[in-house]
């Protein structure tokens, strides 16, 4: 073997980095992706979310209710944000997905405590995702023995006797705190998005890319045509996927499907059209078919970390959770799992299905604004 | 002679680049117009036009008897358009290529249709080959077969030959030429002189204008270009001490030959004069298409510098 060159190398070597300024987009990802994923890491992500909205059913108003619900605050984990007047204006803010708790105190929990009668607060918590209520609970397990501290001295005290009265949990629409029941919906929009986004924005680039768009522009093909011949296997890749994994779902982790069929129908449909419509204006934009794999990327990073799938979406800080809710993703999630989990219709999701709509047609229109029917 | 094309002004712009500079172009119906000019003339984009692929910025004129760019569509049902690069699916097999484009063009009886073109092409044994998997002949034969399958009366080609051999150019051209006796007009950009030759009329562009126009004797003669060739053992060692002096255009080895162009007699008889003696034997010839062009495009400005 003959030795290696210096100068060979060096040759190699720089002409790499002229090339990698080149392609801003592979610059633009190699200096922007460490940024992104430190500044989400850092700042935005959080598996142990404090403050999280709670509605309360308060039916006594003896001092003991109030020094309950100052304990529960002072966690730093319930912030009351609703008051109820009925148990059933309790359960709707919790279906909705308004607050992740609710909390009831008995009519008559101040004179049971001092009747030293151990009466028992009810905290409901929405646990489809057990992540963001497992601090929580923690929490208001070891409330019973501190919140009435102050308030059971002089007479009231009673030494030795075990704490005062009893909280008693209820985790909603997902009891046994499975994890899988919150990452199987939550996988199907993560799936579509990177299959479907990613799919069509590189068949349409290839085209361009192999010089065949040429060849097809010149025939009377018009391009609404090509666009919904292009697009419409994807629709069936999407359906298949979705049967898929909601089958599979069911198979072998048990996630309950409690209905909200209408609702989940229409959202998949809205997100795969929307998903399609995406990719064809990356289409539009990409270049290369490694651009539309790089901006593919950009898009599906966010969508990943940022809509609740993989962390919980109420541990965000405020502007995070704002560019959280422009992502579909987000609220494609919010219709599947209130669907699957909650067995919500139409009539409860129509906020997320709406946003969905929002998406499928602004994007829509973009593309059909940036496709272009010649060369040009 | 009715004209199968016609068009004047035609102007295209990319940015501040001015690709394509008041171009008439004219192509007699049933003929076959060679398209010449160095590359970045302008050939394709003016190519694209005409079939629709691109927006000229002005321009107007007929194509097929219609309106170019207000009947774009019925003009494209009626002209092939043959990409410089391959563009049929590489991962389709050659009939599924051959039935893809008889669908898009709606054509009737397609089977027949595409059965006939595998048979004409001798590729009927092939058919369920990938596209991709042909040599750079073949592909370009699957290409123009491709391309008349709709029967246009318009074969707009763009350097349809670049990169393929001279067994499958030669074969090529009988095609054209036994598409052009059936009645079929053909516009073929390309670089290659001997392919210029063939063709009934030529025009030739350079930095996105006409330079010259007419049948190969037409364009040799209106060069007003006047050429000597010298011969005789190191003839053709002479052309860097003959280029640059007054009166001579260009001078370019052939060989052991050597071409000495200029327009002005006089002025190319004295430049060439010293070199009048052993070992070497002058004659005038008759310039070459090439010598032509090479001068038209040293006459051009470059408007890219």
């Amino acid at each position: 073997m003959t030795g290696l060159s210096l100068n060979r190398i060096w040759a190699v070597l720089t002409k790499e980095f002229i090339q990698l300024t080149r392609d801003r987009l592979t610059y633009a990802m190699i200096l922007a992706m460490p940024l992104v994923q430190l500044l989400l890491f850092g700042y935005a992500i959080n598996s142990d979310p404090h403050h999280l909205p709670t509605a309360v059913l308060v039916q006594d108003h003896g001092p003991m209710a109030r020094s309950t619900l100052a304990a529960l605050a002072g966690s730093g984990y319930f912030e009351i944000t609703e008051e109820a007047a009925t148990p059933a204006e309790l359960d709707q803010a919790l279906a909705l997905g308004r607050v992740q708790f609710t909390i009831t105190i008995p009519a008559d929990f101040s004179r049971r405590v001092v009747r030293q009668d151990r009466p028992q607060i009810l905290i409901e918590a929405d646990a489809a995702d057990p992540t963001a209520t497992s601090g929580a609970l923690a929490a208001a397990a070891g409330l019973p023995a501190e919140a009435l501290k102050r308030d059971l001295v002089g007479p009231l005290a009673r030494p030795g006797s075990g704490p005062p009265f009893e909280v008693v949990v209820h985790r909603r629409y997902n009891p046994e705190a499975i994890s899988a029941y919150n990452i199987v919906p939550g996988l199907l929009g993560v799936i579509l998005s990177l299959t479907l986004v990613m799919m069509t924005s590189l068949g349409v680039t290839r085209e361009y890319e192999r010089g065949t768009m040429e060849s097809l522009l010149a025939t009377p093909v018009r391009p609404l045509e090509v666009m919904i011949g292009k697009l419409a296997p994807y629709v069936l890749v999407g359906l298949v996927q979705t049967a898929l994994i909601l089958t599979l779902g069911r198979a072998l982790f048990d996630v309950p499907v409690s209905g909200g069929w209408g609702a989940l129908t229409l959202g998949v449909l809205l997100f795969i059209i929307g998903s399609l419509a995406l990719g064809f204006l990356i289409s539009t934009l990409a270049r290369s078919q490694l651009q539309a794999m790089q901006m593919s990327f950009f898009y599906i990073l966010p969508s990943i970390l940022l809509s609740g799938f993989m962390f919980p979406f109420r541990g965000m800080p405020g502007w995070a959770q704002a560019i959280g809710t422009v992502i579909p993703v987000t609220h494609f999630l919010r219709v599947v799992r209130g669907a699957l989990l909650k067995g919500l219709g139409i009539g409860e999701l129509w906020p997320s299905l709406g946003a969905l709509t929002v998406f499928v047609l602004a994007v829509s229109a973009l593309a059909m604004a940036r496709y272009r029917t010649t060369l040009d | 002679m009715t004209l199968a094309v016609d068009v004047r002004g035609l102007n295209k712009s990319f940015g501040d680049k001015h690709v394509v500079q008041d171009v008439d172009i004219q192509v007699g119906t049933g003929r076959i117009t060679g398209f010449l000019g160095p590359n970045g003339s302008g050939k394709t984009t003016t190519l694209r036009m005409l079939c629709g692929l691109l927006t000229p910025d002005s321009g107007e004129g007929e194509v097929l008897g219609l309106d170019f760019r207000r009947h774009a569509e019925a003009v494209k049902r009626q002209t092939g358009y043959m990409t410089q690069k391959f563009s049929l699916y590489e991962d389709l097999a050659i009939e599924e290529n051959l039935d893809f484009i008889a669908q898009v063009y709606s054509l009737d009886n397609r089977r027949r249709r595409v059965a006939e073109a595998l048979e004409r092409l001798g590729l009927g044994n092939r058919r369920r080959q990938l596209a991709g998997s042909l040599s750079g002949g073949w592909k370009q034969r699957l290409a123009l077969a491709a391309c008349i399958l709709h029967e246009p009366k318009l074969l707009l080609l763009d350097e349809p030959t670049a990169g393929v051999d001279p067994k499958a150019r030669r074969e090529f051209w009988d095609e054209i030429h036994a598409l052009s006796a059936e009645g079929l007009t053909v516009l073929v950009s390309t670089h290659y002189m001997d392919e210029a030759e063939r063709c009934h009329d030529i025009a030739y562009i350079a930095y996105g204008r006409l330079m010259a126009r007419g049948t190969a004797e037409e364009v040799i003669d209106r060069s007003g270009l006047i050429t000597y060739r010298a011969e005789g053992p190191g003839a053709d060692r002479l052309s860097r001490e003959l280029a640059g002096k007054p009166g001579v255009v260009m001078a370019a080895p052939f060989g052991a030959a050597l071409h000495v162009s200029g327009t002005d007699r006089a002025a190319l008889e004295a430049a060439i004069a010293p070199y009048r003696r052993e070992p070497f034997r002058w004659s005038e010839g008759q310039p070459t298409l090439e010598d032509v062009f090479i001068h038209l495009m040293g006459q051009s400005q470059d408007n890219f510098q």
